[in-house]
């Protein structure tokens, strides 16, 4: 991974890297989404409104995934001082909170139809909404941390203290009596039917590859930011 | 040298302290309390009812008043680098600073709930659950306080920054602080003991990489 700490080499692969992975998760989420919006048979007891679902699950996992990326982003840069680390949690920051949001927004949507109100202060709904906090709260850090020149140790930190929450998202369907179903994709037997499961696995890993090519684009926009600043501070110390 | 630090920590965070130290903050609580009946009307069972809830919020925000001045200061004169010097580690100081915090805002929190009680109509069970949970969820505030005021220590003008990361931090704290009021129970706050034991546990550590971080970048 270290050979990757030259910012040169790193941008090499990220050139094709990026649209590689921003082209194939668009086409994969599109089909996703045709066949769940489309194809698949309404549900017995929610109707039509189960398409949610295929914007939903996706969201809400690249939601609490971005999160772990930012944790285990700054894990490996405290660790192991890897520049890029840094970057890669800065850069997973945006996109991590605009997935939860989006997962909030069509949860909400959902609940209106399916439980008859926007918004219930259960376990899962308010944790997730303490992560779209959290993400508020590292962004804010974040820039503030760049732009006065403190260590991007800083935000990492905030970064693991705040995957507290990640576990309690998780768990929260289990530990208490929530509106919200309990989780029915699981190791070995799912309560979901496979019709359902196939395009929703195809959505999962289209968003994710989007997201994931979204955190490449936002690094090299870092780097390059970073780069420019360099070029005219050295223009600037030339020219005096 | 613990003692001493102990000591010399809760001279200028206790009340009368530098800037005015706790005084404010409670000042600010019983402010806060009383706005309440103000903006909601006095009528007396719907404050009874809300009352409880109204002293979490309000001691949630005066907890973030003190921070600007938990450690910047310190940082600012280069307190923690003569203890450095001398070998002994960031995160004694810091976990002396934690005690130091709780210490100077926690007891008297507690007994200015006793006219904001008076004041929004609580009636005895209601107070000792708002006073139990307060107990058990003040040690995890001052955690998410001394931790974010470390953090945020080598930034300008952080007052709001602070607000915003501490907030949703000290949330669970109140979720289940706060949680025994409906249920008229006592089930929540041994929930809010073990969260804010948690952070305890972290806040000496955490805090005192953020230092080291401000020194050394």
């Amino acid at each position: 991974m270290h050979g990757f700490a030259n910012p040169r080499r790193f941008l090499k692969l990220a050139r094709w890297l990026t649209p590689l992975l921003l082209a194939s998760g668009t086409v994969m989420a599109a089909i996703a989404l045709y066949v769940g919006l489309t194809r698949v048979p309404p549900d017995r007891l929610m109707g039509e409104t189960v398409r949610i679902l295929f914007i939903h699950v996706p969201t809400a996992w690249l939601g609490m995934g971005g999160w772990m990326a930012i944790a285990g982003a700054s894990l490996a840069f405290l660790v192991w001082r890897h520049p890029l680390a840094a970057l890669a949690a800065r850069a997973a920051a945006v996109p991590g909170a605009v997935f939860t949001a989006i997962c909030l927004a069509t949860g909400s949507i959902w609940g209106r139809p399916t439980w008859g109100t926007w918004w219930v202060w259960d376990g899962r709904l308010t944790s997730m909404l303490i992560l779209l906090f959290l993400y508020f709260g590292y962004i804010a850090l974040s820039d503030a941390s760049a732009r006065e020149g403190v260590s991007p140790k800083i935000p990492a930190l905030f970064g693991l203290l705040g995957a507290i929450n990640i576990p309690i998202i998780n768990r929260s369907v289990v530990w208490w009596n929530s509106l919200h179903q309990p989780p029915s994709i699981t190791m070995g037997n799912s309560a979901i039917d496979a019709a359902y499961l196939g395009p929703l696995m195809l959505s999962v890993a289209g968003f994710s590859l989007l997201f994931a090519g979204v955190v490449l684009a936002r690094m090299r926009a870092l780097l390059a930011d970073a780069q420019a600043e360099a070029r005219l501070r050295r223009m600037a110390s030339e020219a005096a | 040298m613990i003692l001493q630090l102990l000591k010399r920590d809760l001279r200028n965070l206790g009340p009368g302290g530098r800037g005015g130290g706790s005084t404010l903050p409670i000042l600010f609580f019983l402010a806060v309390a009383i706005l309440v009946p103000f903006a909601i009307g006095p009528d007396r069972a719907m404050l009874a009812r809300t009352g409880g809830g109204v002293i979490w919020i309000a001691a949630l925000l005066a907890s973030l008043l003190p921070l600007e001045r938990l450690v910047d200061r310190d940082v600012e004169k280069g307190f923690f680098d003569q203890f450095s010097v001398r070998g002994i580690s960031e995160e004694v100081v810091m976990a002396v600073r934690l005690l130091a915090h709780w210490l100077s805002f926690a007891p008297l929190l507690l007994v200015a709930c006793l006219p904001a009680a008076a004041l929004l109509d609580l009636d005895r069970s209601q107070l000792l659950i708002v006073l139990l949970g307060l107990v058990a969820g003040t040690p995890g505030l001052a955690a998410v306080g001394l931790m974010i005021a470390a953090l945020t220590s080598g930034l300008r003008g952080n007052a709001a920054l602070t607000g915003v990361l501490a907030l949703p931090l000290s949330l669970p704290v109140m979720i289940f602080g706060a949680g025994s009021l409906a249920r008229n129970d006592f089930s929540g706050i041994a929930i809010a003991g073990a969260v804010s034991l948690v952070l305890c546990a972290l806040a000496p550590f955490l805090s005192a990489a953020a230092l080291r971080t401000a020194r050394n970048g």
